[in-house]
């Protein structure tokens, strides 16, 4: 497969801004500036961006509580994310949703999820209506390793087969539930997905190549009405399960060789269809993205927290004495 | 206008509501079956209609039905889901409580879930213990969706319109004992709006709130007062959320007494958040103790004896109006 050079700045572009996004967003939660809970994404770049790349702001994806690299790839506004993970009231979800919890509608991004295993029925759904309105459009779930052994993903694996619809489960096997490592082979997901009649792959996660042109057949596969696909994307995670985690049931030097060994941006960068990229404008994009971060973590703290009344808002479109 | 069953006028207004709105579409178990319709016949002749493009059969799969249709809903269509029995709520309610009720809230208010979950409910037809609660308190105790449970057919059909019209979650309680319950229904498609509560009859010495079928065996124990002299004002909320809470302390404040029905179990019911509304709010207007009659805090059971005592009776109806009169 050849790839342009646009393609490929906007892949080092999109796997670099997460990168960098995530690494930021950490130094200011370990200093407490941000609320709650986050999740890294780091080492898992290529699988977001790698699928993503293929749909647009029609197609859907909904995402896991791992959901930062999802949500950037999929093209939400950064400064609005930052703002959503400041929990501001001009942030995405108005400060109400946060980290685990954030979405765009205008971006197809059904949103993070902090229940696990939850994303796939409601992704179904989307390409429910995908298939209803014939317009052509695909539906993405992203889902953990953790999450493949929930019923959820079972039901939505079985419908998505049964009504033949447009969705691809897109797998991330970073091998560990929580703080527990997940007992099974690399490929034992895909094989189960398969087993319900959907083509299924395995494919490297830190190899941003193998992850582009494996999804991109499953949404030509998805697009052209030939139902739903599976791939399993294996991973390494780099940090632990939330921010905080010291990964203290994971041996020192497995944990170090696996982080070394899967760097998707690294690999890259190194892939002899790189070779024509330019360290000037690599440094350049490397620029760019730390000033939109300086620019838009400095907004977001400086901004305004929701007003006590936001607290009643927002439940329902309209509760009481409606008629439409 | 014309006389049909509670079945009658759900089936109509889903045809109505189909023809009305091409993104509205009934996905669920059984749905699209042309010989039954679904278990109880209410989805019947959808499918020849509108094809099966829009009257989707679905695997048994609770969790994602619901939550596909909260996945539709959130995309642009309007699903009419079916969840056959209120008692499966407990393999999807994840769908229905973390997801669906949530998705305006923690969106910030930029996502709308039009989604409509039709379900039976109740006791009577002798389902047994996991056919046959009432259940819906859980659902009113959670903010973002809304829980209608209608007790005729005027009510069945200008409700189902309105809960498919509109933009929030809706749980359709259908008491499956009184589907072939009839009354005149105007033929062509009009809603009801919710939160406002019908007053079944009007009466003077003592108000009785009661729920879905336990509306019908509030007006039988009315109407069988008469003759003993007293007044018996019977309101149906016919939404539970939102509540009608105007309509309820009003007629409190009228009558001084009260009595609420509903065949839930009995704690965190339908009956002790009227009851609940009315101490709180309503205090000075009563003149004697509220009384609830409930279901007891057992599950429903299977021998139709049991059955029969678990739900509340006419007599036992009959019986605390009496006693909160004569206080």
């Amino acid at each position: 497969m050849n790839y342009s050079l646009d393609t490929l700045y906007e892949a080092y572009r999109s796997m670099k801004l997460i990168r960098e996004f995530e690494e930021r967003i950490r130094a200011e939660y370990q200093q407490g500036k941000l609320p709650g809970f986050i999740h890294m994404y780091r080492n898992q770049e290529a699988i977001a961006v790698g699928a993503c790349m293929h749909l647009g702001n029609e197609d859907y994806i909904s995402s896991t509580h791992r959901g930062h690299g999802h949500c950037i790839a999929k093209g939400c506004d950064i400064d609005d994310m930052l703002l959503e993970l400041a929990c501001k009231q001009e942030g995405l979800c108005k400060g109400k949703g946060g980290s685990m919890h954030i979405a765009d509608m205008s971006k197809g991004m059904l949103g993070a999820n902090a229940i696990v295993g939850a994303g796939p029925p409601i992704a179904a759904g989307a390409a429910l209506t995908a298939k209803t309105l014939g317009n052509g459009m695909v539906s993405m779930a992203f889902i953990g390793d953790g999450a493949s052994d929930q019923g959820t993903v079972a039901e939505a694996l079985n419908l998505a087969f049964v009504l033949q619809l447009p969705m691809i489960f897109m797998y991330e096997n970073n091998h560990y539930a929580e703080f527990t490592q997940n007992p099974k082979p690399d490929g034992r997901i895909a094989e189960r997905a398969g087993a319900y009649g959907m083509p299924a792959v395995t494919v490297d996660g830190s190899d941003f190549f193998a992850v582009y042109e494996t999804v991109g057949e499953a949404v030509q596969r998805g697009r052209e009405g030939g139902g739903p696909s599976a791939i399993e994307a294996v991973a390494s995670r780099y940090y632990g399960h939330f921010e905080g985690d010291a990964q203290q049931y994971r041996d020192a030097g497995e944990l170090e060789a696996s982080r070394a060994a899967s760097d998707p941006i690294e690999k890259f960068l190194a892939d002899a269809r790189c070779s024509d990229l330019e360290n000037s404008r690599i440094d350049e994009i490397g620029n760019d993205i730390q000033n939109v971060l300086d620019a838009g973590v400095e907004r977001a703290l400086a901004a305004a927290d929701p007003t006590p009344d936001q607290l009643y808002t927002d439940v329902y479109v309209n509760y009481r004495g409606e008629s439409a | 206008m014309s006389k049909m069953t509670i079945r009658e006028a759900l089936n109509l207004a889903l045809h109505q509501e189909m023809a009305r709105d091409e993104r509205v579409v009934v996905m669920g178990e059984d749905v699209a079956s042309r010989e039954s319709g679904g278990v109880y016949g209410i989805t019947m002749g959808l499918a020849e209609k509108f094809g099966e493009r829009r009257v989707i059969d679905m695997p048994i799969t609770e969790s994602a039905i619901i939550g596909a249709a909260g996945g539709a809903a959130l995309t642009g269509l309007r699903p009419v889901a079916e969840l056959m029995f209120i008692d499966f709520l407990g393999v999807c309610l994840d769908q229905l409580m973390n997801q669906i009720a949530k998705f305006r809230y923690m969106f910030g208010g930029r996502a709308t879930t039009p989604v409509t979950i039709r379900t039976m409910i109740g006791a009577g037809a002798g389902t047994g213990p996991q056919h046959s609660a009432i259940l819906y308190p859980l659902l009113v105790a959670i903010p973002g969706i809304k829980v209608v449970a209608p007790s005729n057919a005027y009510d069945a059909k200008g409700l189902l319109a309105q809960a498919i019209r509109d933009d929030d979650p809706v749980v359709f309680c259908e008491h499956k004992a009184i589907y072939t319950e009839e009354c005149e229904v105007p033929d062509e498609p009009f809603t009801i709006p919710f939160g406002k509560a019908r007053t079944v009859c009007e009466g003077t010495d003592v108000t009785v709130i009661a729920f879905s079928r336990m509306v019908l065996f509030a007006e039988e124990a009315a109407r069988a007062l008469v003759s003993k002299g007293i007044s018996v004002e019977v309101i149906d909320p016919r939404t539970l959320s939102p509540l009608d809470d105007e309509a309820i302390l009003t007629s409190i404040q009228k009558t001084g007494r009260l009595v609420v029905v509903d065949e839930a179990n009995p704690y965190c019911s339908m009956a002790s958040e009227v009851a609940s509304l009315v101490v709180e709010q309503g205090f000075d207007y009563l003149d004697a103790p509220i009384k609830k009659v409930t279901a007891p805090h057992t599950p429903v059971p299977a021998s139709p004896v049991l059955e029969l005592a678990y739900v509340p009776s006419v007599a036992e109806i009959e019986a605390a109006i009496r006693e909160v009169v004569a206080y």
